[in-house]
């Protein structure tokens, strides 16, 4: 600790290393624990692995066959390594549902959740943080009694009925908003057929094939969950930024801008900004994370055909490879995302370096 | 009354009791400064009598179905949330379904922050590789979206209401740990605690007798804020059809009941949202005053 200050530029550089280095083995490990958990989910599962696939009036010989493929004769540990090393390959097995590979099922669903959640987390981030910074500037006003109060909303909010609210109001009544899905069935239809797919997110995807009428028809679909998923990001980013802030607020150097004679603005959005961002990176991320998970009740209100609808239609049709290779694959970008801040977060700041 | 004010506020306790009991005084004067804390605590409050007392709150029997009340609009004389597409009166179900959620509620509060608590004051107290492999294994826990792996061990283990008890707790209690380590690691090496071994207790007398009791607070501060989050996480599971089943009148199915007829008649899955909302917005502005009252490291305005 006391050498810190005292080292010189390549071990800094070393150190930012070891840094790295040693998150991405946590990373390692906690995937690992995630495979672990999901295999034995798989293995103590009532549902027969076997039956499902073959059938009820299948004969033992088939029965045993199909075990066999499935390598259900190799002792456990075995039989966790495979499952480790095809989950490393990309191999998450075959839907009961669709006999399609999860993954590439995953990989077309996931676009719309990521669209959808990068999305709530832009509004929750262009409204939490100036709300945020409102409210720690003036402690104790109604600015931010209504900011505290708001925010705390969010929290105790059923993102579920939030979402029937939003679309019996904004849909129902007032018209304002698209309804379930991602667009109208014409503009689908226009979607699959004439246009070119990029990248999955339909946003996107609209913009750089030039149909405009289709954007604004996805825009007004996706503004609706969006917006409830980013009053619930909000309600935590606010909440950190405002605590963060009013800690920076309190510290000497601010005082010395102050006297120096320096805009308050400039105190605030230069000076204590560029210090409470380093934590709020790891806020954002957080939030992020947070709203991939959350996107999944929020899908099944909105028939939003991303990873939360395919977990939760499996779930219904007793697909239980794929609840678990999507739980997988959420709780991997979970993970991921989680460990980079937590890096990010060491780099940027040298007093959480060891 | 002015004797017993003394007696809370004496400087000089006689007992242990009116030790305590003047701590609890002093904390509740600070708690009632904070008129957020107290709506909560009123709202909690309201929670508890309306379980306890549900045969005298509700107006019809909860379960009885009446095919020709279905659907009534909020304001029905004698059915003033309405009724649902059973002819249920939604208010007498809101009321029952109280108790499901303070069912739940307890549940988990009994296992997931013991479980935390065992985990953590273990973890703090050995140290060296018990620590690591508890908190690796914590961090492991913890870096999970609790939803996803609620939904997939209720996938599992079959929907209801115990197996989602047991869901969330599993995912519930990383938190614990991580709070009931560090409290422990402050008070392993002081004083009070070399006195106790050196007179002979062993390890498991140690930790439960006398590091637990130091981590209470801040476990009890934890609990009242993850209390709104595992009313949530329930709804959430009982709305997907994972959790309680029905007739039963939990919050989350009776909005998932009325989702079918969500634009012509609202009510049937607006009411039951407004219960968990009210309810987890009174335990976060409970735990919000709570921590800002007994725990002093915390942001103070």
């Amino acid at each position: 600790m006391a050498s810190l200050t005292e080292t010189s530029p390549p071990s800094r550089l070393l150190s930012v290393l070891r840094q790295i280095a040693g998150g991405l083995v946590t990373l390692a490990i906690t995937l690992l624990g995630l495979l672990v958990v999901t295999f034995f989910i798989g293995r103590v599962v009532p549902i027969d692995p076997v039956l499902s696939i073959v059938g009820e009036r299948a004969t033992a010989a088939q029965y045993e066959a199909a075990r066999l493929a499935l390598g259900l004769d190799e002792p456990l540990w075995r039989q966790f390594l495979i499952y480790v090393g095809d989950a490393i390959q990309g191999d998450l097995g075959v839907s009961i549902r669709t006999r399609a590979p999860i993954a590439e099922e995953i990989a077309r669903y996931f676009p719309a959740t990521l669209e959808l959640a990068t999305l709530g987390t832009l509004i929750g981030v262009l409204v939490g943080v100036p709300a945020g910074v409102l409210a720690a500037t003036r402690p104790g006003s109604i600015a931010d009694q209504v900011v505290r109060l708001v925010g705390l909303m969010g929290y105790s909010m059923p993102v579920f009925w939030l979402g029937l609210i939003g679309l019996l109001v904004f849909y129902g009544h007032l018209g304002w908003v698209g309804g379930p899905g991602r667009l109208d069935p014409v503009y689908d239809m226009m979607m699959q057929f004439t246009l070119t797919q990029y990248t999955g997110a339909v946003l996107i995807d609209t913009a750089l094939n030039g149909a405009w009428d289709a954007f604004a028809n996805a825009v007004s679909h996706i503004i609706l969950p969006a917006g409830i998923l980013g009053y619930i990001s909000m309600a935590y980013i606010s909440r950190m930024t405002r605590s963060f802030m009013m800690n920076e607020l309190g510290q000497e150097y601010i005082t010395t801008a102050r006297i120096k004679g320096m805009p308050e603005r400039r105190v605030i959005w230069v000076h204590a900004m560029r210090n409470v961002l380093v934590p709020l990176i790891t806020v954002i991320a957080l939030s992020y994370a947070y709203l991939l998970e959350g996107a999944v009740l929020t899908e099944t209100i909105f028939a939003w055909p991303g990873l939360g609808s395919y977990i939760t239609d499996a779930l219904f049709t007793a697909d239980m490879p794929a609840v678990l290779g999507g739980t997988v694959v959420v709780g991997a970008v979970f993970v991921t995302l989680n460990m980079l801040s937590d890096i990010l977060y060491r780099v940027v700041d040298p007093r959480a370096r060891r | 009354m002015t004797t017993l004010t003394a007696w809370l506020t004496d400087p000089n306790p006689k007992s242990r009791r009116q030790a305590r009991l003047g701590q609890a005084w002093l904390a509740w004067l600070r708690l009632r400064r904070n008129p957020p804390a107290v709506s909560g605590a009123l709202i909690v409050l309201v929670l508890l009598a309306l379980a306890a007392f549900a045969p005298l709150f509700a107006t019809h029997d909860p379960f009885v179905q009446n095919l020709s009340q279905r659907l009534l609009p909020p304001g029905t004389p004698g059915h003033w949330l309405g009724t649902d597409d059973f002819g249920r009166d939604i208010w007498s179900r809101i009321v029952y379904g109280a108790r499901i959620t303070l069912y739940i509620v307890t549940l988990v509060v009994v296992t997931a922050p013991v479980l935390g608590l065992l985990i953590g004051t273990i973890a703090g107290y050995f140290g060296g590789w018990v620590d690591l492999v508890l908190m690796r294994l914590t961090d492991i826990f913890l870096a999970f979206p609790r939803l996803i792996l609620a939904l997939a061990l209720v996938a599992v283990l079959g929907p209801g209401i115990i197996n989602a008890v047991l869901a969330i707790a599993l995912t519930a209690w990383p938190p614990y740990a991580r709070v009931a380590r560090a409290e422990t690691l402050t008070v392993r090496t002081s004083d009070y605690i070399a006195a106790v071994r050196l007179q002979g207790a062993g390890a498991g007398r140690i930790i439960w007798g006398h590091v637990v009791p130091m981590c209470l607070p801040s476990v009890i501060i934890r609990v009242t804020l993850d209390m709104a989050g595992v009313i949530l996480i329930a709804a959430g599971l009982g709305f997907l059809g994972l959790g309680v089943q029905p007739p039963l009148p939990e919050w989350g199915l009776m909005i998932a009941s009325g989702r079918k007829f969500l634009f012509e008649q609202w009510w049937v899955a607006t009411m039951p949202g407004l219960a968990i909302f009210t309810v987890s917005l009174g335990f976060n502005l409970l735990g919000d005053g709570l921590r800002d009252v007994l725990d002093p490291r915390s942001e103070s305005r």
